[in-house]
């Protein structure tokens, strides 16, 4: 017995963004469906570093990076949990003179988005950051930009979804997308068939085979970021750390591990991905260079996830070039948890307006030929 | 074909050394890996070198021939083997293990592997089990036997499984006064269960020796028993169970206790290997034939690693395991030995099933694990914070339960609570262990050391 729903958005995948954009269209009332094939949050936006984080984006992301910063700091009267969501501030560390002065740059360039940024060189950096000592010659902070725990956030933003009326169905692929006459179909399997007026493509790493099945294919690639975790060791560490230029990043959780990343892991198949040997050892080594509170310490697990990245590193947002009532959201290349719930929202105003107050051109899919 | 065969053997227990030995004996030279320093794996651990020369009757009691001959087998193949003891296996990838030896990590290739790689103590959180002062039954094992030290001067016993007399006596034996021995399984249940027994008579009569030996000794044995809790402050000091309708309590001033013992999956699992669930073992084990081949062409299992068998299975699966690994590989093997192993492995297996019959799990332990109680003790999650993210409909899966709660993301990576929380999840859903699926590996398998240095780097 297949069953029917009849709705007025439905959503393919409850990541953050799929989430977060249930969960502002039911603020706005309209009737929602959202099919996610593992379960909600359980991908890329569960197992990702928890980085929230505007500083380093791209100027053309800072403004949806703006909002999204707002819905963080509201988490708790959305959500109904804070999510071990903390504004430590995030350092981004400079080893060099020239990597300070590409921070000052940026600091320079990003002035007037509102993130506060703040150079801290030699010994003022020395003092106010003892525990990093002289790994880096300064660093840039960012005072609001903090962490939070992935796995908690972002189920958190399909289940409050739910609590507002949405229909959420974990553990239900779609298998099948078609237009009917002004209506698009779901299918998943024999069990359940969905009609909509509208469709959100926010499949994550996996969002082009819908875009396929429109014919817009996309140029997406899947990649994997490798994390791994220490035990719990004494709190030595508040901000969320980065590095000018890339390489090792780290985090101090409120039970004490620390979180690092780097390198990447490789695929098992296009639904799974794990760690490689080589990226963790490397990444031990250069966390305990940075940070050498940690050397004595174990890594007690490692793991990755699977990521869809565009050419340009910059995501697709805004409506399909094929098909009307049809929204895209993915690609958002490593760094789409700070501005996912942002996404969301911006999604749901699409829906309702046909536009929305968030400058998405950068993000048009028409920026990519369309690859054969 | 022969030369390109660098088969590779995880675990010196009686199952990996006679899988290394069959290999030999076909002129092949296995790796050998094991963390112990000595071969001879759980039950025939040797004592570190040097230092303890208490003769083998005394560390192996019964068992003390059958330890001799499996550490005399280690010793026989010991220049043909590249035998690495001290080495923990943490991953595996795409045909390759990460090897950690003092300090330095290696990758090694491997074409077939065969995993050995045994069990350890399954048990089930009950109030007071954090104290200092409760062992693991195979821990106080282990301490008694190789640290040479007892866990307590009166110590009582709990739980199931042959280990439970096993331990007890070894304990009396060694001058410790046994507070008592408290068997899960009601005595009505292990008398249905002798019939099947009679399958394997002198085990049977070791097993009733045991019992008996321990009343002869003045010990109390009380059957059908659930434990309330272990008290004291800081330190055991009583044990109190329901016992019918009443209650006992006995002064001790430590505690082992076991619910039987869990197989070490982790390695099987990362090498891609197909899982089902053991209604027997009540866990998910990697699928296999009799004799040992999983779902990875080229992978075996052998021993307690694939489902808990006991020693003298493990002997046979080793050997079992090596000669289908050699068949796989196009060379020759002696099929009447395979026939003999093959009917061997089948009579161990039913007298397996009688045996899991007189010492069943207890299944209803977990549903009176009380909320406040820790249950992993790694990442500091309680029994009713596991619970809630099931009743609440929050988590219908380990996996998930684990994202949400961090219940099995700790240094024993669910190794020790993986069971219970299982348990207690589908507890809470009203459904059995089975279907709330099993916890995904993750590598490192077990720490690893941050300063962990590649071999081409560590040598100068
Ligand atoms: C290891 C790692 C570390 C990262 N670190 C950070 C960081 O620190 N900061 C940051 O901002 N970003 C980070 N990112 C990126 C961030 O996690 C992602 O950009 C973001 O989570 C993407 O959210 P999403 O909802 O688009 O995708 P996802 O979370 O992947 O959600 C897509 C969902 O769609 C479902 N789906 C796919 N196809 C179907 C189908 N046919 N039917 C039903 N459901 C389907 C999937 O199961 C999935 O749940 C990291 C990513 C990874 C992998
Ligand atoms: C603590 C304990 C005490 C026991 N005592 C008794 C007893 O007294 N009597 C009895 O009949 N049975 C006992 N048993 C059960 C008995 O040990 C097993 O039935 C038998 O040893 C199984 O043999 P095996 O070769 O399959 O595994 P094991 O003997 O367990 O050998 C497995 C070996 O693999 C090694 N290993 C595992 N994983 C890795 C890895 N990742 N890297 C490197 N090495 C690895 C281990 O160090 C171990 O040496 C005991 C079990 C335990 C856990």
């Amino acid at each position: 017995m297949t069953e029917h729903i009849h709705c007025d958005v439905a959503i393919v995948g409850g990541g953050i963004v799929g989430g977060s954009a249930a969960l502002f269209l039911r603020e706005m009332g309209f009737s929602v469906t959202l099919l996610e094939r593992d379960w909600c949050g359980a991908k890329a936006s569960g197992v990702n570093f928890g980085g929230v984080r505007r500083q380093g984006r791209p100027l053309e992301q800072l403004p949806l990076s703006q909002r999204a910063h707002a819905i963080w700091g509201r988490l708790p009267e959305l959500l109904g949990t804070d999510a071990e969501y903390i504004r430590s501030g995030h350092l981004k560390l400079a080893r060099s003179e020239a990597d300070l002065d590409s921070l000052i740059a940026y600091k320079e360039r990003s002035a007037g988005f509102g993130l506060d940024l703040e150079i801290i060189a030699g010994d003022a950096f020395r003092r106010r950051f003892p525990a990093l000592g002289d790994r880096a010659v300064g660093g840039s902070l960012c005072p609001e930009d903090g962490h939070a725990n992935p796995r908690l956030v972002s189920p958190a933003f399909a289940r409050a979804a739910a609590a507002r009326g949405a229909i959420v169905r974990e553990q239900t692929p779609v298998d099948r997308v078609s237009r009917d006459g002004d209506r698009f179909v779901l299918v998943s399997g024999d069990a359940l068939e969905v009609r909509a007026r509208v469709l959100l493509n926010t499949a994550g790493a996996w969002s082009h085979r819908i875009a396929t099945a429109f014919d817009e294919p996309v140029p997406l690639e899947s990649l994997h970021p490798n994390m791994a975790v220490t035990e719990p060791l004494p709190r030595f560490l508040d901000v969320n750390i980065g590095v000018e230029g890339g390489g090792v990043y780290g985090r101090q959780v409120p039970r004490g591990n620390m979180v690092v990343g780097g390198g990447r892991g490789f695929a098992l198949d296009p639904d799974r991905a794990r760690p490689q040997r080589d990226a963790v050892l490397t990444l031990m080594r250069d966390a305990a260079e940075l940070f050498p509170q940690i050397a004595k310490a174990h890594v007690i697990r490692c793991w990755t996830g699977v990521e869809g990245y565009t050419p340009d590193r910059n995501p697709i947002i805004g409506p399909s070039r094929t098909t009307p009532n049809l929204f895209h959201a993915f690609g958002f290349s490593g760094a789409g948890f700070q501005i996912g719930p942002a996404v969301g929202e911006a999604l749901a105003e699409l829906v309702r307006d046909g536009r929305s107050t968030a400058p998405l051109d950068a993000f048009r899919i028409d920026r990519f030929p369309p690859t054969p | 074909m022969t030369r390109a065969l660098s088969p590779v053997i995880v675990g010196a227990g009686p199952a990996g050394i006679r899988a290394a030995e069959a290999l030999v004996a076909a002129g092949l030279r296995p790796v050998l890996i094991d963390e112990a320093a000595r071969g001879g794996g759980q039950i025939y651990r040797q004592p570190p070198d040097g230092g303890f020369t208490r003769p083998k009757t005394a560390l192996y009691g019964t068992e003390a021939a059958k330890a001799d001959a499996v550490h005399r087998a280690l010793d026989r193949i010991r220049d043909r083997v590249d035998y690495r003891p001290r080495t923990l296996v943490w991953n595996c990838e795409r045909g390759a293990l990460d090897l950690l030896c003092d300090g330095v990590t290696d990758t090694i290739p491997y074409g077939p592997l065969i995993l050995a790689t045994g069990a350890t103590d399954r048990v089930l959180p009950f109030p007071g089990w954090t104290l200092p002062g409760v062992f693991t039954l195979g821990g106080s094992q282990v301490a008694l036997k190789f640290q040479g030290c007892a866990i307590g001067r009166r110590v009582a016993f709990l739980g199931t499984g042959p280990l439970l007399y096993l331990v007890a006596c070894q304990y009396l034996k060694a001058g410790v006064e046994v507070a008592g021995v408290f068997d899960t399984t009601p005595q009505t249940v292990q008398a249905r269960a002798l019939p099947g027994m009679l399958r394997d008579p002198a085990t049977l009569a070791k097993g009733l020796a045991l019992v008996g030996w321990l009343r002869l000794h003045g010990v109390p044995v009380h059957h059908g028993i659930r434990p309330i809790a272990v008290e004291g402050e800081g330190r055991v000091r009583a044990l109190r169970v329901r016992h019918g309708a009443g209650e006992i309590a006995v002064e001790c001033d430590a505690v082992a206790f076991g619910l039987g013992l869990r197989s070490e999956t982790q390695l099987a699992d990362l090498a891609g290997c197909a899982f089902r669930f053991d209604p027997m073992d009540r866990a998910w084990l990697p699928v296999r034939d009799t004799a040992g081949r999983t779902s990875v062409p080229g992978l075996y299992i052998a021993g307690d690693g694939g489902g808990i068998a006991g020693a003298d299975a493990a002997e046979l699966a080793g050997e079992r395991a090596a000669r289908a690994a050699l068949e796989d590989a196009g060379l020759p093997v002696d099929a009447a030995r395979v026939a003999w192993l093959d009917r061997r492995l089948a009579r161990v297996a039913a007298f397996r099933r009688a045996l899991n019959a007189a010492f069943p799990f207890p299944q209803d332990w977990a549903a009176t694990i009380p909320d406040d109680l820790m249950l992993c003790r790694c990442e500091g999650v309680s029994a009713g914070t596991l619970r809630g993210v099931g009743q609440r409909g929050e988590a219908r899966e380990i996996n998930r339960a684990k994202a949400l709660t961090r219940v099995g993301m700790g240094r024993c990576q669910g190794r020790v609570c993986g069971a219970a929380a299982a348990e207690l999840l589908a507890g809470a859903l009203g459904v059995g262990p089975d279907a709330v699926g099993r916890l995904r590996a993750q590598p490192p398998i077990k720490p690893l050391p941050i300063t962990a240095t590649p071999v081409q780097e560590a040598t100068p």
